[in-house]
């Protein structure tokens, strides 16, 4: 193979060295710690740790607010972004700066915003509640604020591909007769499948292990308002490491499933076009052959 | 089927990129688009497509106002300059695509599909790809793959958005050859937009020349190339020599030049450009009945017409294109003093709808 660079050889290392230092004590020496703390006292204690009602609870939890926000900023990021990527409208820019708007305010401030919203004092908290939806320190709340934290990930993924992309492809399925639908399905998504599939996994990642918000609004009700995360604190505060470790895990477990779903599904399609490209080296060959 | 453009308007912002343009396409005919980059060209192709809606006016097919039907519903096939091939299909999909997105009581059955892919692809000499993605593709191929996926659904019309233009020159030269050829064997009404005046002259049956918005002319090839109808297609068909002077009651006058005219009958002592091609300029050693004079720069001797350039007086260059014969005849070297004579010009008088001169 050609050498890429002309740095001599004991830069090469010395960079590869301090790149591959920074990654052991900042990401990997972590998550090994969190897996020992989690499992050195045995894999009962681990297990019992999880499968308590409180730590269920808060994993069902985890769950349904995910459940609820992937699906809805998956529908709201593909919807923004194709109004961003492909038309002008007045208010464009505005509606650009807005998606930014959960990246630029801190989680614990927009918790604090649906609190003023829909807390039992305001207008619209008391309405709610005299019709039998509590909000604020519940679960409607927690999903509130999930949603509005992941909100920017699949949009922001997705703008920026969907721009230099270009129309031309959508347009020619449209002029050969294609539905907006048709086009949609066959044209637009499979080019952005996985500028796609990447923002749902970190929507999924944060909607997952979100804090600050989620943590103001929640009201650290065991067992019925706790996410993993609030649980997680709640144990390590008091004292229950192992408890605390092993809902860690489980999150870190997440980060590392949906990594490992990532690479397969690269590896895949990337084994699919080497069987294309052999293909193709054979058919031109043969066409070569009269 | 015919396409009539009937005083179509189209504005961007600030930017008329159309204003006022009426167009009549004869069926099967094969008609260039030809202008400079902003001329609107792209945008008329793109409304008789239905990709733009016009601000104003009708485009019609066949007789009948298509001008607010749909897209998908005008039964046009679109060539887009960068392919625009759908980059995750094969080859093969990528064709039958307008086929397989038919409603299901229009769609043909599959094998039939196949039949009528495979047919295609064989006239595009490209059957043997049917398997390969567009990244594994030349930019000719692609271009062939781009032309037979638009043919898949019968188009009434074949649009063509500068197809060639990013290809290299020999790869141009071919399919420009192939597109005559394919045209010739299966008369689709079809407009090509293109810059290069000599693919619109070679390619085309009839070539619109356009410039900011308007149609500047209309006509055959040769006859455009011939009776330039304004000062900017002149300059736009080719390389061209200015000489500014008067005409007097067809009498054109450039400095001791004289010539008689046989338009301009009316003309008054009016300011007046000559435009002669370098190939209609005569070298001569006499100064008699000479248009200009001037001092040999450069000689180009390449290819069977030698290019020599003069410097005049004044600084301007003049650029003339003698056989190879005539240069061995005249024997000029460089610092010579050389006179040109027109064997043919273009007279357009300077005051007529405000001519300027056009910068190419």
């Amino acid at each position: 193979m050609a050498t890429l660079t002309t740095e001599s050889r004991p830069v090469r290392y010395a960079l590869t060295a301090v790149a591959l230092l920074f990654l052991f004590l900042f990401l990997l020496l972590p998550l090994i710690g969190v897996f020992w703390e989690a499992l050195h006292k045995g894999w009962q204690l681990y297990l019992t740790a999880l499968v308590e009602p409180e730590a269920l609870s808060a994993i069902k939890l985890t769950l349904i607010s995910a459940a609820i926000a992937v699906p809805l900023n998956l529908v709201f990021g593909v919807a923004a972004a194709w109004a961003i990527a492909r038309f002008d409208f007045r208010g464009k820019s505005l509606l650009t700066t807005l998606i930014d708007l959960p990246f630029a305010v801190s989680p614990v401030v927009a918790g604090l915003m649906f609190i003023l919203l829909f807390g039992a004092n305001t207008v619209a908290g008391s309405w709610l509640q005299d019709h039998g939806l509590q909000v604020i320190f519940a679960v409607p709340g927690i999903v509130l604020a999930t949603v509005f934290v992941t909100f920017p990930f699949v949009a922001r993924e997705l703008i920026p591909l969907m721009q230099s992309q270009g129309a031309d492809e959508e347009q020619a399925a449209i002029v050969l007769g294609a539905s907006g639908w048709q086009t949609f399905r066959k044209v637009t998504l499979p080019n952005i499948k996985w500028g796609l599939l990447y923002g749902v996994i970190l929507t999924n990642a944060r909607a997952m292990g979100e804090f600050g918000a989620v943590s103001v609004v929640s009201g650290h009700i065991r067992g019925e308002t706790n996410t993993i995360p609030l649980h997680v604190e709640i144990l390590y505060n008091e004292y229950n490491f192992v408890g605390a470790f092993a809902c860690a895990s489980l999150l870190a477990l997440l980060a590392l499933i949906t990594l490992l779903v990532k690479s397969l599904v690269e590896w895949r399609l990337h084994r699919q076009q080497q069987a294309s490209t052999l293909r193709t080296a054979e058919a031109r060959l043969q066409a070569a052959q009269p | 089927m015919s396409i009539e453009i009937r005083n179509i308007r189209k504005q961007f912002g600030q930017f008329t990129a159309l204003d006022n343009v009426s167009l009549d396409i004869a069926a099967g005919e094969l008609l260039a688009l030809l202008g400079p980059s902003g001329c609107g060209k792209t945008t008329l192709l793109r409304i008789i497509a239905g990709l733009e809606k016009p601000d104003a006016g009708q485009v019609l097919f066949g007789g009948a106002d298509a001008t607010h039907t749909h897209v998908a519903e005008r039964q046009v096939g679109f060539v887009f300059q960068h392919y625009a091939l759908f980059r995750h299909m094969t080859v093969f999909d990528n064709v039958a695509f307008g086929l397989s997105v038919k409603p299901r009581r229009e769609r043909p059955s599959p094998e039939e599909i196949r039949e009528r892919v495979m047919k295609l692809l064989k006239m595009v000499q490209l059957d043997w790809l049917a398997d390969a993605y567009p990244g594994q593709l030349s930019g000719g191929q692609r271009q062939r793959i781009a032309l037979a996926r638009s043919l898949a659904v019968e188009p009434k019309v074949l649009l063509l958005d500068e197809p060639f233009g990013a290809l290299d020159a020999k790869v141009r030269k071919d399919l420009r050859r192939w597109l005559r050829d394919l045209h010739n064997d299966m008369h689709i009404t079809s407009v090509f937009v293109t810059h290069d005046q000599e693919e619109a002259l070679e390619v085309s049956d009839r070539v619109v020349v356009m410039d900011h918005g308007h149609i500047e002319q209309v006509g055959r090839p040769d006859d455009i190339y011939e009776h330039p109808a304004t000062p900017f297609v002149t300059q736009f068909l080719g390389d061209v020599n200015l000489f500014h002077g008067r005409v007097d009651a067809g009498q054109l006058t450039i400095g001791s030049y004289a010539q008689a005219l046989s338009q301009h009958q009316d003309a008054d002592g009016d300011a007046a450009v000559a435009y002669v091609r370098p190939h209609d300029l005569d070298l001569s050693l006499q100064a008699d009945g000479a248009l200009a004079q001037g001092t040999v720069e450069h000689i180009h001797a390449v290819g069977p017409v030698v290019r020599v350039e003069l410097q005049q007086a004044d600084g301007h260059t003049i650029e003339a294109a003698v056989s190879k014969e005539r240069f061995r005849a005249l024997g000029i070297v460089p610092g010579d003093t050389v006179y040109v004579t027109p064997r043919k010009l273009a007279v357009f008088l300077k005051d007529a709808a405000g001519q300027q001169d056009y910068v190419i």
